[in-house]
């Protein structure tokens, strides 16, 4: 059972690990442009496994930044981690235990947490480290790939690259918002809020600007349309 | 030394931020208001990260637009994630050559 799940949640991580192969290939060149050594930004994608914290965080080393502030704007951009832990410790096997859950949660990613929150069954750990070290293997691997070699690249190809975090976004949120019509409403919202502050409300950060779009759109939706819950019939 | 504790500090605030909800709540969330909330998140966060940011991510607002509209219509017929990445970075490097 543990081989079979782990070998699903393989074989469910490979979509994750080949984009994550491609993107982190972006973090690479932009680690290096920002004066660090192609070991410190593997050893950094190793550690965190996350996109914009990544970025935000090479941006203060490479500004000096204070540790505070490290801590501070981590803990923003990275926040939406807690709301997508909660919602998938709803949904976990009675084979979670405590030293799998301290584990299996260092991985949860946007994308990780979309594939598992997609799943219809309880999530097993298992099924999780499987998924995460595809991706996990892709992450660190194109970061160093970008590290060494980006800067081989020309300009126009390494600018084109780094759309591609977003395109992998728009590849999770769009399927589900053509099948159900509260997630594209709920989609528009979070949008909407996340213009306003960027063009009008530019005293809130980046970071703050997500969690709090994120959070106005979720609770319209909730209000709006209200899931079935499974313990309803109970 | 002082560059390995901005790492330190980065990985331990990141991995916290995921450790303590995943680990320490064992509640069954009954509210159906919070569990709807909890089911919009993903969706809402992604969003809200996506839009406005990637049409500054290539550092073109056009070559960006043409990225987009790429990986939206590809998503919307289902194409796999790897698919929709390339493309949009495709698409944006094709038009970035004109504009």
């Amino acid at each position: 059972m543990k081989i079979k799940d782990f070998r699903k949640g393989m074989y469910h991580g490979m979509p994750i690990g080949l984009g994550y192969l491609s993107v982190s290939f972006g973090f690479g060149i932009m680690a290096v442009k920002s004066g660090l050594t192609t070991l410190v930004a593997a050893l950094i994608s190793a550690s965190n496994l996350t996109s914009a914290g990544q970025a935000a965080g090479v941006g203060i080393i490479a500004a000096g930044g204070t540790l505070i502030e490290m801590a501070l704007v981590q803990f923003t951009i990275n926040l939406r981690y807690s709301l997508m832990a909660l919602s998938l410790s709803q949904k976990l096997d009675k084979s979670f235990t405590l030293p799998h859950k301290l584990l299996a949660s260092f991985g949860i990613t946007d994308e990780i947490f979309a594939v598992s929150a997609g799943r219809k069954e309880k999530l097993t750990p298992w099924y999780m480290y499987g998924m995460i070290l595809v991706a996990f293997t892709g992450w660190v691997t194109g970061t160093v790939l970008g590290a060494s070699a980006g800067q081989l690249l020309p300009q126009s190809v390494s600018a084109a690259l780094s759309i591609m975090l977003y395109g992998m976004f728009i590849a999770i949120i769009v399927p589900p918002a053509r099948k159900e019509r509260s997630i594209l409403v709920v989609i528009v919202i979070a949008a909407l809020i996340s213009i306003l502050f960027r063009y009008l409300i530019t005293v809130v950060s980046g970071g703050f600007a997500v969690i709090i779009s994120a959070l106005a759109a979720s609770s319209a939706g909730a209000l709006l349309f209200p899931v079935k819950g499974e313990e309803e019939s109970e | 030394m002082e560059l390995f504790l901005y790492i330190v500090v980065m990985a331990l605030v990141t991995y916290l931020i995921r450790m303590i909800p995943f680990a320490f709540f064992n509640k069954k969330i009954k509210s159906r208001f919070l569990k709807s909330l909890l089911y919009y998140i993903p969706y809402a966060v992604l969003s809200a990260m996506t839009i406005p940011a990637i049409f500054y991510s290539t550092g073109n607002m056009i070559s960006a637009v043409a990225g987009t509209v790429a990986a939206v219509l590809l998503a919307y017929f289902g194409a796999p994630l790897i698919v929709v990445a390339l493309a949009a970075a495709f698409s944006a490097f094709i038009t970035g050559l004109f504009f």
